[in-house]
């Protein structure tokens, strides 16, 4: 249900809504059950111009805004929640280059992104630096005009396949959470090599791997920012990658309650569909509201990002956990609804049960969430406190 | 060229409305108005109780077509034999030649055909006019036409037939362009009107489920062609062997039939050649198969009945089998003596390209899909059960119960 | 090189049927759609184009126009033409057109081609849903007498003056060699039609629509239209299809014993 949206984001939505229809819903099942990566999809997703909505229009992007970035996001998962990871990954990957990168490195990394040619990935998440950021270990030690990373980040969506990598490592590791620094860093690099594929429980067909460094040589001009600003630039970019998050369970949701919809309208049993039982109208009703409430709050903060608080970071968090406890609560839910058939992997709700699990795990845990929400309200109260008016 | 409507006798019934398949009539303020959207194709007026709908500007002037006699049948040869629809045809020509009391002639292109040729006469053919060179080794639109026109214009028939084949498609139309006279594709019935003696050309619409009967307005020769298998072949009891009957052979001078297209060579899909309108059993798989490997079974039934295997367009959009198999609106036509579609739901696109086989057998595990509308023989049940089953119990002759 | 593609605007389902009491064509909210077809034609001619202007020599020198023959309603289906890659629309639109057979409509797609002025390459697709005939593009190159080749599966090659293209006869494929200018028809083995780009729609929405009437091709009222046409409609009926299904029941074991019976009866099987 879309309401209020312009003509472009019609637009968007008609395509991802053509592009799920013709090209992902027939191989979805295919894709999760071979765990291959959709390279198809993602040229198709390329040639309609969504990675263009990720970037500004001086580096061949569309200029568009995070809102648009949810909507696709959103429409692709109702399609398949591996597909829509990997796009939503690369806007991950691109987001600290957009955000605090010289106007060179724009130049040299953004178009091939804007295109779809190149994938981007962010690679932050260690063996033993999961929610706790500040305990990574991958060093980059400047050499000349060179920086040397060691080190190997663990569960990186996109890794393998992506060509520009947004590393983060110690650049300072004395100085602690002001010593890291965010670099890119490119396939085929020289000492940058990709562990196995994980299998893993859902977005199977999307790809993880550890990236391992071993001293891997990246010129210095592919630092993004200064040094230290490394978790700076990281929090930046989860507050305005988290309504994409939300997006996202908000979309593998739909998907769920379509299917389940459509089949309480065909199943009979005791002699009547069984979309004409209370119990599962009730379900229907309730399933159908979180997603519509969840949706709202996605849009909300990501209206609220473009228009003028780019730093929501409450919202954001708020948006992310709330649409994905949804989004397992509803995929949950249809799975009851087509009982056994739900079960089997011939129907395609059980897949989008075991998709929506990552989405409360990923791009910060739920708990880190709720320790962000939180926080946020301890230090501003409930209504935040306003900044500071400058009169000119 | 206008369409009027008689407000005086309209009585806005909006019987005329119903059968607008263009929807160009609505009522205002009682009477019947026609708009934009009309295409003149005389439903309306057809359907009009009260004869309150006309069509005028027509020229009406009827040229004079006297001197066009004979009913023609193109013989489509492939290699050096005559393809069936050739006969097929034949054996429909004799009933309009009969009924019009002129001569049924077949014309027969080809490189080394002339002794092939001779068994048209089986089939009720009183003439045969053969053009006999090895520039006509392969069926090229170009020199095919040229050759037709000249004959026709020489010798003027007042009906031309051809086989609605991949070449007859190209031929036929090629053929009316340079005469220009009117051509009606794939026919399903061909009559004679018995007040004016003209061709009543019958074919189907909107994927079959609509039929329209055509009739040639002011032109000659009244040219239709149709799809294999459409109609029967008939043996005439006429002697078998030997000449029989008038055979004209007419001599071409190469030189005047060089062809522009360069033909560069032939390919086949894995060194299979596959037209299954040509198979009187086709055994057809859709998305209920699931798989590209799925389709062997199929094929193993096909094999015991002598069939080939069909497939829906789910089917061949997911990379399960190749196009040439494909049956349906994007397909191909077919007209099987036994259609079996397994796992095949029956969308509409579908059954335009099969629901005028004779026989249809479904097997479907969803009891709802719209196939059984259609079918002859139901199956609810589990395809891979099935199958396996029925191929032991045919390869086995042992009964099951 | 300039590209033509024809395209048909057609009824988007073909399920018409009557309604057995009032025996009036029941028809269900038709959508108009593009001929399912002609998506074919139009990301072939689009391909073309891309294909010559990755290559130097002919680099930016191609044009994909894309031309139908319909009421005013069709002009929304030449913009999507737009938003699929097509440069230029134009729509041929006017009462005398009403009524064409494959003939009449061949004239005045001829016409508007030859209006265009040096178009290289027509592409049609290879039968509409409406008619299905599949012979316009036949006609329209015997018209403008230029060769032409259907059921082309595959584009081998193309340069300035040749064009080499794989086409499928009844059972196999056919390799080809023609000079431009020609004219072919597609079938859908031939490509993938793209999804529309984000930024082609937007082109989309503001393209410019030529439309061109009788006068303006210079047609006379009697080479088009209905006055132009060498057949014409009589009647049109539902076909008597009497279904009567057996559902076979039972077992699966008593099903297909059932069933061979059956096929024995009809001497499929012995």
């Amino acid at each position: 249900m879309h309401y209020l949206l312009t003509e472009e984001q019609k637009m968007i939505v008609d395509i991802c809504r053509q592009i799920v229809d013709e090209r992902i819903k027939p191989v979805r099942a295919e894709l999760d059950e071979k765990a291959e990566f959709p390279w198809e999809i993602i040229k198709e997703i390329a040639k309609s111009d969504l990675f263009r909505l990720f970037i500004p229009e001086e580096y061949e992007g569309m200029g568009t805004g995070i809102f648009e970035v949810c909507l696709a996001t959103e429409e692709l998962s109702r399609g398949d929640l591996s597909v829509a990871t990997s796009f939503a990954a690369s806007g991950l990957g691109l987001i600290p280059i957009n955000a605090v990168g010289n106007d060179e490195q724009k130049k040299r990394f953004l178009p091939r992104l804007a295109s779809g040619e190149k994938l981007a990935a962010f690679g932050l998440t260690e063996a033993e630096a999961g929610s706790d950021v500040g305990a990574i270990r991958t060093t980059a030690v400047k050499d000349g005009d060179y920086y040397i990373l060691n080190g190997t980040k663990q569960w990186i969506t996109n890794g393998g396949e992506a060509d520009i990598y947004t590393i983060f490592a110690m650049t300072n590791p004395e100085k602690g959470a002001r010593g890291a620094s965010a670099i890119i860093v490119e396939k085929g690099t020289p000492g940058f090599e990709f562990g196995k594929k994980e299998d893993k429980m859902g977005i199977r067909a999307s790809a993880t791997r550890e990236l391992i460094f071993t001293d891997c040589r990246v010129p210095a001009e592919n630092l993004l920012g200064r040094e230290g600003m490394g978790f700076i630039i990281a929090m930046k970019t989860f507050n305005e990658s988290r309504p994409a998050v939300g997006a996202q369970a908000v979309g593998v949701a739909q998907g769920a309650l379509e299917e389940a919809l459509e089949y309480s309208k065909v199943r009979k049993q005791f002699g009547a569909p069984i979309s004409s039982f209370q119990a599962i109208q009730h379900m229907l009703a309730d399933m159908a509201t979180s997603v519509e409430a969840a949706r709202s709050l996605v849009y909300y903060t990501a209206r609220v990002i473009d228009s003028e608080d780019k730093n929501a970071s409450r919202l954001s968090a708020m948006s992310k956990l709330f649409a994905s406890d949804m989004a397992m609560k509803v995929t949950t839910d249809a799975v009851q609804i087509l009982a056994g058939y739900g079960y089997m992997k011939e129907y395609p709700v059980e897949k989008m049960m075991r998709d929506a699990k990552i989405t409360q795990i990923y791009e910060g845990t739920n708990q880190i969430q709720r320790n962000v929400i939180a926080l946020d309200m301890i230090k501003r109260g409930v209504i935040q406190a306003p900044r500071k008016q400058v009169f000119k | 060229m206008e369409i009027k409507v008689n407000e005086s006798t309209c009585t806005g019934c909006s019987l005329c409305r119903g059968v607008c398949l263009y929807d160009a009539i609505e009522i205002k303020e009682g009477k019947a108005v026609i708009g934009e959207t009309c295409v003149f194709c005389g439903a309306c007026v057809e359907s009009c109780k009260f004869e309150s709908i006309e069509i005028i500007g027509l020229d009406t002037e009827e040229k004079d077509f006297s001197d066009y006699r004979g009913a023609w049948v193109y013989l489509e040869a492939h290699g050096n034999k005559l393809a069936d629809v050739g006969l097929e045809l034949l054996s429909e020509g004799r009933k309009l030649a009969d009924n019009l009391k002129v001569p049924l002639t077949g014309i027969a292109i080809g490189s080394g055909i002339e002794k092939n040729a001779m068994i048209a006469f089986q089939y009720g053919m009183d003439k045969l006019y053969i053009i006999d060179d090895p520039i006509f080794e392969n069926n090229i639109d170009d020199i095919f036409s040229k050759a037709l026109v000249q004959l026709i214009s020489k010798h003027k028939p007042e009906i031309f037939l051809a086989g609605a084949t991949s070449f007859g498609r190209t031929l036929a139309p090629k053929v009316a362009a340079i005469l220009k006279t009117g051509l009606t594709a794939d026919c399903t019935g061909l009559a004679i009107d018995d007040e004016k003696k003209i061709l009543l050309q019958t074919r189907p619409t909107f994927g079959g489920n609509i039929l329209a009967t055509i009739i040639t307005r002011n032109a000659r020769p009244q040219m239709a062609t149709v799809r294999p298998h459409v109609m029967e072949k008939i043996k005439t009891a006429r002697d078998t062997g030997g000449i029989s009957g008038d055979v004209i052979k007419i001599e071409i001078d190469p030189e005047n039939f060089k062809t522009k297209y360069k033909m560069l060579g032939t390919e086949t899909e894995k060194g299979e050649k596959i037209n299954i309108t040509d198979y009187e059993v086709i055994v057809s798989g859709g998305r209920g198969l699931g798989g590209g490997e799925k389709f062997e079974l199929l094929k193993e039934l096909a094999g015991t009945l002598s069939g080939v295997v069909g497939a829906s367009r789910a089917a061949v959009d997911s990379g399960w089998i190749s196009y040439p198999h494909q049956v349906g609106q994007t397909g191909k036509t077919v007209n099987p003596k036994i259609y079996i579609a397994c796992g095949i739901s029956g969308a509409i696109q579908h059954l335009a390209g099969m629901q005028t086989s004779d026989i249809i057998i479904a097997i479907n595990k969803d009891p709802n899909a719209p196939i059984f509308k259609v079918a002859n023989y139901g199956i609810v049940g589990d395809l891979f059960e099935i199958i396996p089953m029925l191929i032991k119990r045919i390869k086995e002759g042992k009964p099951l119960v | 090189m300039k590209i033509a593609v024809c395209i048909k605007q057609v009824p988007g389902t073909t399920d018409i049927k009557i309604d057995p009491e009032t025996n009036t064509l029941v028809r269900q909210g038709i959508e108009n759609i593009i001929n399912p077809f002609d998506s074919y034609a139009v990301e072939e001619g689009v391909r073309i184009k891309e294909g010559l202007d990755a290559d130097d020599k002919y680099k930016g020198e191609s044009e994909v126009i894309a031309v139908t023959m319909g009421p005013p309603q069709a002009e929304e289906m030449l913009k999507e033409a737009v938003a699929s890659g097509v440069d230029r629309i134009v729509l041929l639109s006017d009462r005398a057109f009403a009524g064409a057979d494959t003939w009449a409509t061949s004239t005045t797609l001829a016409m508007a081609v030859d209006k265009l002025e040096d178009v290289k390459l027509v592409i049609f697709g290879k039968q509409t849903l409406d008619g299905d005939t599949g012979q316009v593009g036949p006609e329209f190159a015997q018209r403008m007498n230029i060769p032409f080749i259907g059921y082309v599966s595959e584009i081998m090659g193309i340069s300035a003056k040749k064009i080499k293209v794989k086409r499928l006869a009844e059972d196999r494929y056919e390799i080809f060699e023609i000079r431009l200018p020609a004219a072919i028809s597609v079938i859908k083995d031939i490509n993938t039609p793209r999804v529309p780009s984000l930024r082609g729609k937007m082109k989309a929405k503001s393209a410019e629509v030529l439309v061109w009437t009788a006068s303006e091709l210079g047609a006379d009222k009697d080479e088009v239209g209905l006055s132009g046409s060498y057949t014409q409609v009589v009647k049109i009926f539902t076909p008597k299809m009497v279904y009567d299904v057996s559902m076979i029941e039972g077992t699966p074991e008593e099903q297909v014993e059932e069933l061979f019976k059956n096929l024995k009866n009809l001497n499929i099987v012995s």
